[in-house]
Order: structure tokens, then C-alpha cells, then sequence
């Protein structure tokens, strides 16, 4: 018997999702979403407030479970994928913290326990890791502050930098850029460049990719829970005509007057 | 008897062992309950041992170990509604809490053993510690010690950010349960020093003290363990001194007490500390405050329209309705968008 190449061996496909339905509170999210992502791609996820972009990222991550369809990970099932080392995930920016302090240092080293054992302290990689995700998004000064104490756009890249501490493979960060000054931006996109170049494998939301744009290889837009459009990256009036001005009727050249009956409910704005 | 005397004698001694060991093990396992923002768990875990407490004394068994099997049975359903959400949770473990308490009275009564046996156990008793007790919560409060440090960068990811935790690949709900089960246990190993009805204080009034110093949670962690043991030993010391005079004074009552100073002799310098912090603290990186203008806009946003313009990279944003506009000139002409 032939050994027959390939089919038994993990595909290794970073992100493979087909036919995926999400429902949220018994409330269908996501429909049918089919999302292939090669290694060393970068992937920018885009489409209106409340599209289902957050809902799909954390779909990827294993945080919502499919109500039908088949997710995988490096080529296994999400129930078989174990390598979570592998995976870095910013969370959209929230702002909520625990009941008790916690200083930056803490936060970011929380990314390097995929790679601890139990009950062992932190090696001197880990905190040069720590130490390297710090400066990346600026905040190396800030290392022995309270994140409390951080401003919105702080906090964001303290959540960044705890997954890039980690070094992983596959990035899935949720509007890292949302609240992030210009200059920081351009720092990010540095970092992610270099982890790109690198071979990682970036899927990022983003509302407006700013000084990402030039990385970005592939756009997906979701609309409504839907994928819109799924194809080279847009400029940002095609974006628009894929997925936000659907709902938009601020337009004040009276040329384009947009009926409001026409408008798809869940485009709502915040 | 002076007060030197009165820690030459074995049950103060052992008392005095107890205090140290729950001052430093119930801060440990409340620095996690308060992270997860739990505070009061420990006050219902309380209640729901009363009844294990009266269930061991009824049945002339242990109420020590009666005490743990029936407080991790109540933490595990404390900890099973919240990880649900529901939004009846809250009632549902008010009553679990007063039934709790409740139950063990009852039982008390209906085992005829009399209202201040169980006393001993709602607030505390310095007579009480057998040599027996003492050797279990010996044991017990070295095991949370061990855990809450050892495996706090686990159990700080969790309670942190239980998302994050498990996107790192943790176990969250085992380590959720295991703080449930870890609050239990030092409920039960409070319930002679302090008592049922006031162990959650000893949890978290420590915590409370030093968090108003602090900006790490390791430092939180280790801070409270020293101000729970402060307060312990100071409380039991201040109740074995008050009793020489022939006051009756528990313990539970007076270490809570001492803890509570604690906290207000701390509030002063934590409030002076919060002010300099404030004044350091960098102004926010965007502001998105508008002016209350006319809801419908068919205008240009500019200099003019009232809006808030908020240079964004390479253009300008309006901030309208809550949310901010950026003008592009596409094919159809100039229009804006949300983002
Ligand atoms: N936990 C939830 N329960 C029910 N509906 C939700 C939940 N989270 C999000 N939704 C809904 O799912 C839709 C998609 O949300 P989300 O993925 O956050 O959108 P986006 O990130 O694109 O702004 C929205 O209509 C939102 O209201
Ligand atoms: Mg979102
Ligand atoms: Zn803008
Ligand atoms: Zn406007
Ligand atoms: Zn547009």
C-alpha cells in the first residue's frame, strides 16, 4: 500500500471556515459564511456597525460556536486544534477591567501562557517577548502603570501587544486601530509588516485601514451577516459602495437622494 | 490573667495559629473573588455552610467536613448561575443564600443543640479550635496559599479576561470552578476564626485596603495576604485582651472591625495617591464630545455646519449623531460616511 501524500497530514491552511452559521442568543448572526485565509495572507475584514465583522473574528477563535458548518484551524477541526500558541487575538477594544488592579507588564505577559508550564516563573524569553511587545506599540514606558489608569487608545495597544508577546502565527485583531492615535497607527503597521514579512498570517478588522492599506492583501466584506464581497483590496469608495453607504442618507448632494424605506434594518449605526 | 499569660495557653495558642493561617489564605482566595467582581460570593457561600455546619452537628459527625462537602456544592451552583448570565441569577442565588441560612437554623433547632453552638460557628470562637480543627485548616490553608500563588498567572488571565483566556487555550471553566471551590475552602477554614457570617469580609476587606496603594495585581495579591494576616491576629488579640476584662467578645466581629480600620486609616493616603495619578494621567487620545446641532443635515460639513471636526490621518472627520463622517469624493460626488 501506497502511502498516498496528503491526505491524512493537516492541511495546514491557517483559517478555514465553510458554510458557517452563527446565532447569537438564538438570534442567526452569521449566514453561511465561507472563509478561506492562505498562510503569510493579510486579510482585512470590513463592512458597517453591526455587519457581523466581531461576531465572525471570534467565531475563528473558537469564542461563538457554529450553529452549522465546519470551522478549522492549521487543518483541524476547531474541537481537535490544541496549538493555541499558534493563535494571537485582539479583542475589540473594550474598556472593561478586572476588580482589582493590574499593571501593563501583567496584562501583556498573560499573552506568553501558551508557552508556560504550570507553576514555572517567567523565563528570560518570555520577558524579552513581553518586553519586545511593548515596544512595538509604544507603551515600554508605561510597562508598571495600572491599565486602569490608560486612556482608551492605551489600552488598545496593550491588548496588541499581549498578542503579539505571544508570537503567533495567525493574528486575528478586532479594530486594533479603532481609538489609536496616527502616529501609533504607523507604528502598528510597522510591527505588522514585519510579522507579515515574517510569514504570519493577519486577519484584521477595520472600519478604515489608514496606514494599514498598503499591507493589505485580500479584502472580505460582510454586510448584514453576510460576505459582500470577498477579492482584491478596495479603495475606500468601493468599500463604501460594498457595504456602508447602503444605509447612508447624510448625503447632501441632493442628486443621489437615498428613500429610507430602502434601507436594510440591521445597518444600524452607533 | 494578663495578656502574655493568655497566649501561654493551648486553645489561645491554637487560635492564635488558625488566625494567622485564614488571615493570610481567605485575602489569597479573595484577591481572585474580587478580580472577578464576586464579592459577595463568599458572604453566600457563607450562609449556604451554616446548614452544613447545623447538618454536622445534628448528625454528630463533622461539622468541618460537613461544612466543605455542602459549601463546594453551593460555590459550584454559585458559580454554574453566573457563568449562565441569566438574568434571574441574582434572585436565584438570594435564594439559595437565605435558604441556606435558614436551613442550618432550622436544623439547629430540630437537633435541639442549642442556638449557641452554632453561634460558635456564625461569628466565631476563640475556645473552640480542637486540635483536630486545627490540623484541617492547617492543611487546607496551605493548600489555597500554595494555589493562588502558584497558579496565579493562570487564574489572573482568567478572571482578567475570560475570552482572552480561552482563546489562549486555558481551561477557563475549570479554573473558574476551581476558584469557586478554592472560596469554599476558606470559608470553611474562617468559619472558627472569623465565622460564617463574616469570612467574606475577611476575603475582601483586605483586598479593598490595598488596592488603594497598588497598580499591580501581584502586588494586590501579596498586600492583602499581609493585611488579612494583620488583621486576624490583630483582631483575635484585641478580642482575647477585651475578654480579660470580662467583656464577651468574639473574634469574628473584631477582626472585622480592625480590618475596617485598616481601611480607612489607608483612604487618605489611597485618595492622595489617586490625585497625583490624575494629574499624570494623559488626556484621551480622541474626544468625540458634539455640540447638540439639528439632527437631519443636508449640508457640507465645514468650517461652518457646526459640527466637530476632528483631523483623522489624511482627512477630516464631522462628528455627528455620535458618530463621526468623513467626506469622499467618489463618482456619485461628495458624500460622507460613518466610521
Ligand atoms: N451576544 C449577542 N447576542 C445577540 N446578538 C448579538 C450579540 N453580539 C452581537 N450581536 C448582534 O450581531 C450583529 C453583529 O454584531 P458584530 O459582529 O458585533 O458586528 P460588527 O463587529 O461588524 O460591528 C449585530 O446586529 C449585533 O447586534
Ligand atoms: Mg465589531
Ligand atoms: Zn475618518
Ligand atoms: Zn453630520
Ligand atoms: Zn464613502
Amino acid at each position: 500500500m501506497k502511502p498516498n501524500g496528503n491526505s491524512t497530514v493537516p492541511s495546514d491552511v491557517p483559517v478555514q471556515l465553510l458554510h458557517g452559521d452563527v446565532a447569537l442568543s438564538g438570534r442567526p448572526v452569521l449566514r453561511e459564511v465561507d472563509l478561506t485565509v492562505e498562510r503569510g495572507e493579510f486579510v482585512a475584514l470590513m463592512g458597517a456597525n453591526g455587519s457581523g465583522k466581531s461576531t465572525l473574528v471570534r467565531t475563528l477563535v473558537g469564542l461563538n460556536p457554529l450553529s452549522a458548518g465546519r470551522l478549522e484551524l492549521f487543518g483541524r477541526p476547531l474541537a481537535g486544534f490544541h496549538d493555541w500558541s499558534r493563535v494571537g487575538y485582539v479583542p475589540q477594544r473594550s474598556t472593561a477591567t478586572g476588580g482589582v488592579p493590574a499593571s501593563v507588564w501583567e496584562v501583556v505577559a498573560s499573552g506568553r501562557l501558551t508557552h508556560r508550564k504550570l507553576l514555572r516563573p517567567l523565563r528570560s524569553a518570555d520577558r524579552a517577548a513581553i518586553r519586545a511587545a511593548l515596544e512595538v506599540v509604544g507603551m515600554d514606558a508605561y510597562a508598571h502603570r495600572g491599565v486602569a489608569q490608560l486612556s482608551g487608545g492605551q489600552h488598545q495597544r496593550v491588548l496588541i501587544a499581549r498578542a503579539l508577546a505571544g508570537r503567533p502565527e495567525l493574528l486575528l485583531l478586532d479594530e486594533p486601530t479603532a481609538g489609536v492615535d496616527l502616529p501609533n497607527q504607523h507604528a502598528l503597521a510597522g510591527a505588522l509588516g514585519r510579522l507579515k514579512e515574517a510569514g504570519a498570517t493577519i486577519v484584521l478588522v477595520a472600519h478604515e485601514l489608514g496606514p494599514l492599506a498598503p499591507l493589505v492583501d485580500r479584502a472580505v466584506v460582510m454586510r448584514d451577516g453576510r460576505k459582500a464581497y470577498d477579492g482584491p483590496p478596495l479603495s475606500d469608495a468601493d468599500v463604501h459602495a460594498q457595504g456602508f453607504d447602503a444605509g447612508h442618507v447624510h448625503c447632501d448632494d441632493a442628486s443621489t437622494p437615498e428613500p429610507n424605506a430602502a434601507v436594510p434594518t440591521p445597518l444600524k449605526e452607533l | 490573667m494578663t495578656l502574655l499569660e493568655l497566649f501561654s495557653v493551648p486553645f489561645m495558642q491554637r487560635a492564635l495559629i488558625a488566625a494567622f493561617l485564614v488571615g493570610i489564605a481567605a485575602p489569597a482566595v479573595g484577591t481572585y473573588i474580587v478580580q472577578r467582581r464576586l464579592a459577595l460570593m463568599g458572604d453566600g457561600i457563607g450562609h449556604v455552610a451554616v446548614t452544613g455546619v447545623a447538618i454536622g452537628l445534628w448528625t454528630q459527625t463533622s461539622p468541618t467536613w460537613a461544612a466543605v462537602i455542602v459549601a463546594i456544592a453551593g460555590a459550584v451552583v454559585i458559580e454554574i448561575v453566573r457563568e449562565r448570565g441569566h438574568a434571574e441569577g441574582d434572585v436565584a442565588l438570594a435564594m439559595l443564600f437565605y435558604g441556606g441560612l435558614a436551613g442550618g437554623v432550622f436544623v439547629t433547632g430540630l437537633a435541639g443543640t442549642g442556638a449557641s453552638r452554632l453561634q460558635e460557628f456564625l461569628f466565631g470562637s476563640i475556645l473552640t479550635i480542637s486540635v483536630d480543627d486545627l490540623l484541617v485548616t492547617m492543611a487546607l490553608a496551605v493548600v489555597l496559599i500554595v494555589i493562588c500563588v502558584g497558579l496565579s498567572p493562570q487564574l489572573f488571565a482568567v478572571s482578567q479576561d475570560a475570552d482572552y483566556a480561552k482563546v489562549a487555550g486555558l481551561p477557563v471553566r475549570f479554573y473558574s470552578i476551581l476558584v469557586a471551590v478554592l472560596a469554599a475552602l476558606s470559608v470553611v477554614i474562617a468559619m472558627r476564626t472569623v465565622g460564617l457570617l463574616l469570612v467574606s469580609a475577611l476575603m475582601v476587606v483586605p483586598v479593598a485596603i490595598v488596592q488603594q496603594l497598588t497598580r499591580s495585581f501581584r502586588m494586590t495579591l501579596l498586600g492583602a495576604m499581609g493585611a488579612g494576616l494583620a488583621a486576624s491576629v490583630g483582631g483575635l488579640v484585641l478580642a482575647a485582651a477585651l475578654s480579660r476584662t470580662g467583656a464577651n467578645v468574639q473574634p469574628g466581629p473584631s477582626i472585622v472591625l480592625v480590618a475596617l480600620a485598616g481601611f480607612f486609616l489607608v483612604w487618605p493616603i489611597g485618595a492622595w495617591l489617586r490625585r497625583r495619578r490624575a494629574l499624570v494621567a494623559p488626556f484621551p487620545e480622541t474626544a468625540p464630545v458634539e455640540k447638540p446641532v439639528d439632527e437631519a443635515h443636508p449640508h457640507h460639513h465645514g468650517e461652518k455646519c457646526g459640527h466637530v471636526a476632528v483631523e483623522h490621518g489624511d482627512h477630516v472627520d464631522y462628528i455627528h449623531d455620535g458618530h463621526r463622517h468623513a467626506a469622499h469624493v467618489g463618482a456619485e460626488g461628495e458624500h460622507y460616511d460613518e466610521h
